[in-house]
């Protein structure tokens, strides 16, 4: 296995919008005859054709910039030497990328670089990956005329005195450091962080030999507006922006391609190794969802795989009030077996269930719902979309026919109009967040000019910011999504801004006519609408007026439009109005649910849950269940089993008493901890698989060790469908792949389980899931991914979904009438908490938590507006209690106007504040997806922690301790 | 010791029995919107399809012994559920 090392062409391909021809230009170059793409530089033509001009300032992944002069080129009858990066081709032209000329001119510019750069290669820690080399090297540099006596950023002193040119290493960010002495001023990291990462976070400052890097205004990386999205140490052609784990270990000698185990993203990395030991993550150019980007989580926070506090043995106890025993393997499988055996003798089928993980693989989440389906014989498992993206799956299925989001991520490159609903990317979908923002930026700045629309409590980062601005911002109250979406259905409908033609076509006529009439009616007006959403109706007209005419119209919606208790509801009218507006079936169109987890996807694909199996197939279908049950030589249960919440409820019932939960911390993650906890707290069999010991373990008889993504293989689906191979490099730390612990649990469950490799559980998924035919290991493996349905009918694969008709047939429109939460704001809970994410740290923070990660965020804090802070006598920093009737945590307030007056707003990354102590037992109508968006809470002054969390504190120590000698 | 865990007073908890019947209100409130027939199928449809056989069978009865509490559709379509 070597380091992967991908080509770069110099200059980004020129961008073709959907549906137009390019035109091909044919040119010689250095006597050969190249045709590529019309607006193609010559740089790039060059190299596509196998030639390298020297470059310094250059790179593919930004636009040409023409100031390093390493680039240049002779063309016949032409002038001068231009820049290969900024001149683009013609037909017809002779171009000569080697004279006599060119090596002159290069070599004497490369000398002067070199005059003003330390000459330590040696140990420097580029060195090996250092491009300022490489091209010396390309133009034969054999000297250096100008000596280093002169002004210089070299060295620290000059004639014994501190040199003013001199600026030291920045240390600050926890990942990578800033070394001044080694910069040539390519502009390659500010121009990154510009183009690609989208922040414009660095400038150069100064001018000449004065010229500097700089965050924000010579600020330190750490406090500066820098995320630390990587891109532009990855950009840095020296070792002037530079990995702290390359200074550490050394550079890298082989390299797998995997994919990233934070969010629904799905970025692709090169994991840069020396043996065993992970050297960096690189984000891999040829990655469909991410294109060579990265953020702060998945480029650097993966500490936590080979944290101390890892558990590697299993253990088990009787009581969960009695330390852990650390057991075999073995042993710990034995008695898991036998104590769902003797829980179903006892209490019946089904007394037990599990949960799958959105962490784990598809082929791991796969086996989680056979081992349940197959060798408990019930259909009691659920996955963590229960608790996030439920709604998406039943909202998208009743209207279109499947819960597919209907779009690929490269779609957003075509779209016009962007309306972004209940979801916050910059923090929540990063990477994805970037391409959305090039898409936003106006067409003077190098952007796409796409007109957006944000929808939400909060004025989040995507509503203004560098380069950024929201055409229409309605901050709603929250849980008034679905009176707003009406409201701009009434004005599409009212003002004949209706897609007839699609309609007619598309749609289920009579269901249209049915909802028209519907939305039409005076009371779903924006004016009606405003005492409920709080906005302006003046604004809502605008922006629905411009969602259906502003050209190719997107929706990209999140948590905030489903995690409420009419979650499926707004889904619904989020995709009556795709229909309504024609924007479904192209490129640049469509409705894009943002998904949470890296394998959210996945695990639903899977069959997790409870009424339905692989491929979205309810239980009850005769045909698909006998499939299942031929290959797997049982009859399985025809009946739903019980979802997540419900499992609580059957437990505090004494019905429900044994569970299996790989890879999800629910006691931290669901709603109203007290009830979870009281359910949890009633189970007599609690089995507990996870890289740490998580909250949900501290009410847990059995913990087997997981591993973590880098030490197993398999696939992830990400947001937009797409099948992508994670890749072990290294030895798991527990001994088993997540797969072959559920593997042992089935064969001591009596199952005859005989996978020997992950391909193999995706080759049984193809054989059973119409919409995974095609899919196996080697297809991935040669194509690098695919987005579902991959069948005879897309053989690959499908970015755009619902392309000349909807799954289902005709598109169904469904009325969505606006029904007010019960959970209300009064005189007892006058404020709205809304809850959420922020960008360093990732759901209940398990891993980034155990990471450098929390240098930007150590606790979560509750937002509160001036005016609620000031009626309370709250200050910066000041504890409060936050209270609902669920619950009371204390927390420290922070003051600021991103939240309205009467919204407070928090995150929940850390257990210490327990922020689902607060939210409610309400939930989704259809799903049971928990209401996390809106609890009616009251702030007041704290003196210290809740007798909550001091309690809890002391259980959940007391539940960790592990007896020190191993039982016999 | 974990019990005093939750011993908390400020906790409204609602009893699984009540959470049913508020599930099947919500879920009425959805339909209730659409032509009767419809709504009663949609919502008779929609418990079966999701609910599992114990939580069926508790609604079921109560809503058998009166359905106290069931708004009119819920009850209705309830009542249709085959099991």
């Amino acid at each position: 296995m070597a380091l992967i090392k991908e080509i770069d062409y110099g200059t980004p391909a020129p961008r073709v919008p959907d549906g137009l021809a390019v035109a091909s230009v044919t040119l010689t170059i250095d006597g050969q005859s190249v045709t590529v793409p019309e607006g193609t530089s010559i740089m790039r033509a060059a190299q596509l054709a196998g030639t390298t001009i020297p470059k310094l300032c250059a790179t593919d992944n930004m636009e040409a910039f023409g100031s390093c002069r390493m680039c240049l080129i002779e063309i016949d009858g032409r002038n001068g030497t231009p820049a290969s990066c900024t001149t683009p081709v013609a037909n017809g032209i002779v171009v000569h990328t080697q004279t006599d000329k060119l090596k002159r001119l290069r070599n004497g510019v490369m000398e002067l670089y070199i005059s003003d750069h330390p000459l330590d290669c040696l140990t420097c820690a580029a060195n090996g990956d250092c491009e300022l080399q490489d091209v010396a090297g390309q133009v034969g540099l054999r000297e250096v005329r100008y000596g280093y006596e002169g002004r210089n950023h070299v060295f620290a002193k000059k004639d014994g005195q501190a040199n003013p040119d001199f600026l030291k290493k920045d240390e600050t960010n926890p990942y990578f450091t800033y070394d001044p002495s080694k910069c040539i001023v390519c502009n390659r990291c500010v121009r990154a962080c510009d183009e690609v990462q989208g922040t414009f976070a660095l400038t150069i400052s100064g001018r000449g030999l004065d010229s500097r890097v700089s965050p924000g205004q010579n600020d330190p990386f750490l406090s500066s507006e820098c995320v630390s999205c990587g891109a532009c140490v990855q950009a840095c052609p020296t070792a002037t922006l530079t990995e702290k784990a390359v200074i550490d270990i050394g550079q890298p000698e082989h390299s797998a391609v995997t994919t990233c185990a934070y969010c629904g993203v799905g970025c692709t990395f090169k994991a840069e190794m020396r043996g065993e030991t992970l050297v960096r993550m690189v984000p891999w150019k040829d990655g469909k969802a991410n294109r060579g980007h990265s953020c702060v989580k998945g480029r650097f926070a993966w500490g936590y795989a080979t944290h101390r506090e890892r558990i590697t043995k299993p253990m088990i106890r009787a009581s969960i009030h009695e330390p852990w025993n650390e057991v075999s393997w073995e042993e710990a499988i034995r008695h898991t077996a036998s104590e769902f055996k003797r829980i179903q003798d006892k209490y019946g089928k089904r007394s037990v269930g599990g949960i799958t993980s959105s962490r784990c693989t598809n082929e791991e989440s796969f086996l989680v719902q056979k081992l349940i389906r197959q060798g408990f014989g019930n259909n009691n498992v659920d996955t963590c979309a229960r608790v996030c993206h439920s709604p998406t799956g039943y909202g998208l299925s009743q209207t279109y026919g499947t819960s597919a989001g209907t779009q690929d991520f490269d779609s957003v490159e075509d779209t016009d109009v962007i309306l972004v609903i209940g979801a916050n990317p910059p923090d929540a979908h990063p990477v994805f967040a970037s391409r959305m923002k090039q898409r936003i930026r106006p067409i003077s700045e190098g952007g796409g000019g796409a007109k957006l629309i944000v929808i939400d409590p909060r004025k989040t980062d995507l509503v203004r910011s560098a380069h950024i601005e929201a055409d229409f911002h309605l901050p709603l109250r929250p849980s008034t999504n679905v009176a707003m979406l009406n409201a701009l259905a009434h004005v599409i409908v009212t003002e004949g801004l209706v897609q007839e033609d699609f309609v007619r076509e598309r749609c289920d006529w009579e269901e249209f006519q049915e909802w028209a009439e519907f939305v039409a009616r005076p009371e779903h007006s924006p004016e009606a609408a405003e005492p409920h959403t709080g906005v302006n109706p003046a604004d809502v007209r605008g922006a629905a007026r411009l969602y259906a005419t502003g050209g190719r119209a997107a929706i990209y919606y999140g948590l905030g439009v489903t995690e409420h208790s009419q979650g499926s509801t707004c889904v619904i009218a989020i995709a009556n109005l795709a229909m309504a507006t024609g924007n479904i079936g192209r490129k640049g169109v469509g409705v894009n649910p943002l998904r949470g987890q890296n394998n959210v996807q996945g695990a639903c694909d899977m069959g997790s849950f409870p009424h339905e199996l692989a491929g979205y197939r309810h239980i009850s279908n005769d045909v698909v269940r006998k499939q299942f049950g031929d290959m797997w030589g049982v009859e399985l249960d025809a009946e739903p089993g019980l979802r997540i919440p419900n499992m609580f409820d059957a437990a505090v019932d004494g019905v429900f008493k044994g569970m299996y939960v790989q890879g999800e911390d629910i006691l931290q993650s669901d709603p109203d901890t007290v009830h979870v906890s009281a359910g949890l707290a009633a189970l007599e069999c609690l089995v507990v698989q996870d890289l740490f010991l998580n909250e949900t373990a501290t009410f847990a008889h059995v913990f087997l060790p997981g591993c973590s993504f880098l030490e197993k293989d398999g696939t992830f689906t990400n947001a937009e469908r797409r099948i992508q191979l994670i890749r072990k490099v290294m030895t798991p730390k527990n001994g088993y792949a997540d797969w072959e612990v559920t593997q042992l649990l089935a064969r001591e469950m009596g199952l005859d389980w005989t996978y020997e490799h992950p391909s193999q559980i995706m080759d049984e998924i193809a054989a059973l899931t119409p919409t995974f035919a095609n899919v196996s290991f080697k297809m991935l493996e040669e194509k690098g991914s695919v987005q579902w349905p991959c069948n005879d009918a897309a053989p690959e694969g499908t970015p755009t979904m619902h392309i000349d008709k909807f799954v289902r047939g005709k598109g169904r429109f469904m009325l969505t009438e606006y029904v007010p939460t019960d959970e209300k704001v009064g005189p007892r809970f006058p404020l709205l908490l809304t809850t959420g994410r922020i960008l360093s740290q990732y759901n209940v923070g398990a891993q980034t938590r155990r990471t450098a990660n929390s240098t930007w965020h150590e606790k979560d804090v509750l937002e509160v507006h001036p005016q609620d802070a000031e009626d309370r006598g709250v200050r910066e920093g000041d504890l409060v209690t936050l209270r609902s009737r669920a619950g009371t945590i204390a927390l420290h307030a922070t003051i600021t106007e991103k939240v309205a007056p009467g919204v407070v707003y928090t995150t929940f990354h850390h257990p210490e504040t327990q922020a689902n102590v607060i939210t409610t037992d309400y939930s989704d109508w259809a799903t049971n997806c928990p209401e996390y968006k809106v609890t009616a809470v009251q702030v007041t002054l704290a003196n210290g922690p809740t007798e909550w969390q001091q309690r809890y504190d002391i259980f959940a120590r007391e539940s960790r301790r592990v007896n020190a000698e191993p039982a016999e | 010791m974990a019990h005093s865990l939750f011993d908390d007073a400020e906790h409204i908890t609602t009893t699984s029995g009540e959470r049913l019947i508020y599930m099947a209100n919500q879920i009425s409130k959805f339909f209730v919107s659409q032509p009767h027939d419809k709504a009663v199928k949609g919502m008779t449809k929609h418990i079966a399809d999701f609910w599992d056989p114990r939580m069926r069978q508790r609604i079921r009865d109560h809503a058998a012994a009166g359905g106290a509490g069931l708004e009119p559709l819920a009850l209705e379509a309830i009542s249709a559920l085959q099991k």
